[in-house]
């Protein structure tokens, strides 16, 4: 798909096809034309690489690695447990996002930034962390194990904690700039015609910011289906307990089973692809329904 | 301060109290947000320095000065040295082509590039062992000419490249399309050169959002772990980045050398935060209006 791209428009000539609007700038083909060329060479043939190797499969063989019992409890750990962290993260992202923009404290600004830091520490280092931090004699686990009775480390439970950690970003990055942009008139009209502070927060803020919260909450979940670093320190990784799907793919790969390998990455590709469009469809039609774009 | 710009902020003081919350409220909301980040945030970022220092500075240093460790970040000094610049040339070719032309086809365009945002860590790695692999038509041919990819420093180098595809891109290309493209036609029609153009309007514009587009581009390259893990075949002093010897050194009940060489990437972690709040505090005028990574 690169190659027409390059020839159809030598740089300086004007353009003859009708596909883009004439400028007087120059570099319009060497530019584009490195770009689907890389795009090409690094994503898109790659990428292609694992459609083809997947359709080669047949429908008996995917089917029957789809199904195997060790797989689907792998998916259903990765996508149960990405659902349950991006909704915990939902919950707290709003609130941190809330009191960023909305309360002046000392040691803000530090707090602003260190949410970044799951962007910018490596998985490793944040599975060992965590791992440490929730293992029976940790310092946490200890104490959730004595005082609550619930194991942390090395469970499932675990699975849900590294992606708590790695998504919580995503909330609220994306929702804090929607919040700083929210006129606040709308609050002074909702309390002036008599609302209490819970009713204007609940019904005019709240849905206007639902199309980011939407967001943030898709992101969360789509890096949580694949988080395999910060997961495999923390979880003892148990086949039907705690073993994620991308840890399946590599103990594939190291059993030199490529089929297994292909057949489980297509169906994680294929049902995060799905949930996002849905998400998307969602987004669409809350933005429509709260008129907020 | 003049008696106006009090008399205003006292005034946006009443307003604010008129549609705020109470103090009780809104210390037990700072409180929740500070609980929750200092838990999932701070307590392990804190474990890291806590346990690499824990058994004295002897073994730290130990384990830094250690060959395997040595040899580690060298790989992982390389493959940011090649991948980084790899992605700058392509963040700025797709840019100059996407924010200063108008043609068809743009959005799709722009879905491809985030394409390895949606893409799981290890599923990137297994689509290059799939292209590459002793299976594949590319592997057995490439080897016959004796060029190793997979297992060696290429595969781990293309693997990063595809992790850290879209950073830079899509900090630029919001930006560039944010300024708009007068200033570059006010020079062409001046009789400047198109490098003439971009080196001395263009990039000095948008410096400050490709350097940070660089420092988070450059903070992935040297900590992503799964897509390296599935590529390189963990030879220990060859195909070894530090993400990678910090997982063999903890397996091997060594943590804390594992700590120690945690706190280096921590401590990279901490410079791209220090450095990417600096240029949000400094430069916000001249980085994206979106912060999304």
């Amino acid at each position: 798909m690169s190659a027409p791209a390059i020839t159809a428009q030598p740089c300086g000539k004007p353009p003859r096809a009708k596909w883009r609007r004439r400028s007087v700038l120059p570099g319009f083909g060497l530019s584009l034309g490195y770009t689907l060329v890389y795009l090409s060479l690094i994503v898109l043939l790659p990428l292609a690489g694992l459609a083809i190797s997947s359709a080669s499969l047949g429908w008996n063989e995917f089917w029957a690695i789809a199904f195997d019992p060790r797989v689907s409890a792998a998916l259903q750990l990765s996508f149960g447990a990405a659902m349950l962290a991006a909704i915990v993260n939902t919950v707290f992202g709003v609130l941190i996002a809330w009191v960023l923009v909305r309360y002046r404290f000392p040691g803000r600004r530090w707090l602003d930034a260190a949410v970044d830091l799951p962007f910018a520490l490596p998985t490793a280092v944040a599975g060992i962390a965590l791992a440490t931090l929730y293992a029976p004699n940790g310092v946490f686990g200890a104490f959730l194990e004595n005082v609550l009775g619930v194991k942390v480390g090395f469970s499932a439970l675990g699975v849900v904690f590294a992606l708590m950690f790695v998504g919580l970003p995503f909330v609220v990055r994306t929702v804090q700039p929607v919040l700083e942009e929210i006129d606040r008139e709308t609050e002074e009209v909702s309390a002036t015609l008599g609302a209490g502070r819970f009713r204007t927060v609940t019904r005019v803020i709240l849905p206007a910011m639902f199309p980011a919260i939407l967001t943030g909450f898709a992101l969360s979940f789509a890096r949580g289906v694949g988080e395999y670093g910060s997961v495999i320190f923390i979880a003892n990784n148990l086949p039907f307990e705690s073993e994620i799907a991308p840890l399946l793919i590599v103990i594939k790969l190291d059993e030199h089973n490529y089929a297994g390998a292909t057949a489980i990455a297509t169906i994680m590709l294929v049902i995060a692809f799905v949930m996002l469009f849905v998400i998307n469809l969602l987004q669409a039609w809350s933005r429509k329904w709260f008129g907020h774009d | 301060m003049t008696e106006a710009e009090k008399a205003a902020t006292a005034q946006q003081r009443r307003q604010k109290q008129a549609i705020g919350e109470g103090p009780i409220t809104r210390g037990v909301l700072i409180a929740l947000a500070l609980a929750f980040l200092g838990v999932m945030l701070i307590a392990p970022l804190l474990v890291v320095f806590i346990e690499a220092f824990g058994r004295g500075v002897g073994v730290f240093f130990e384990a830094l000065t250690s060959p395997h460790t040595l040899s580690a970040l060298q790989l992982t000094l390389l493959v940011a040295a090649i991948a980084v610049p790899a992605n700058l040339v392509f963040g700025v070719a797709a840019a100059w082509a996407i924010a200063k032309f108008d043609f068809k086809g743009k959005a799709f365009l722009l879905t491809l590039i985030d394409l390895p945002f949606a893409v799981s860590p290890v599923v990137s790695g297994l689509i290059f062992v799939l292209l590459f692999g002793a299976n594949s038509a590319l592997g057995p041919l490439l080897d016959s000419y004796g060029v190793k990819i997979l297992f060696a420093v290429p595969g781990i180098v293309l693997a990063t490249i595809f992790i850290t595809f879209p950073f830079i891109a899509r900090e630029l290309i919001p930006l560039m399309q944010q300024q708009g493209s007068s200033e570059e036609e006010a020079a062409i029609s001046l009789g400047a050169g198109g490098w003439r153009t971009f080196f001395l309007v263009t990039l000095p514009n948008v410096k400050w959002g490709l350097l940070y587009g660089v420092l988070l581009c450059n903070a992935r390259a040297m900590g992503e772990f799964g897509a390296v893990s599935v590529v390189s075949g963990h030879i220990r002093g060859q195909t070894n980045t530090l993400p990678l010897h910090i997982e063999i050194l903890y397996h091997d009940n060594k943590a804390a050398a594992a700590f120690a060489v945690a706190s280096l990437l921590a401590l990279l972690a901490l410079v791209t935060l220090a450095v990417k709040s600096i240029l949000e505090a400094r430069f916000a005028g001249s980085l994206a209006a979106q912060r999304r990574h």
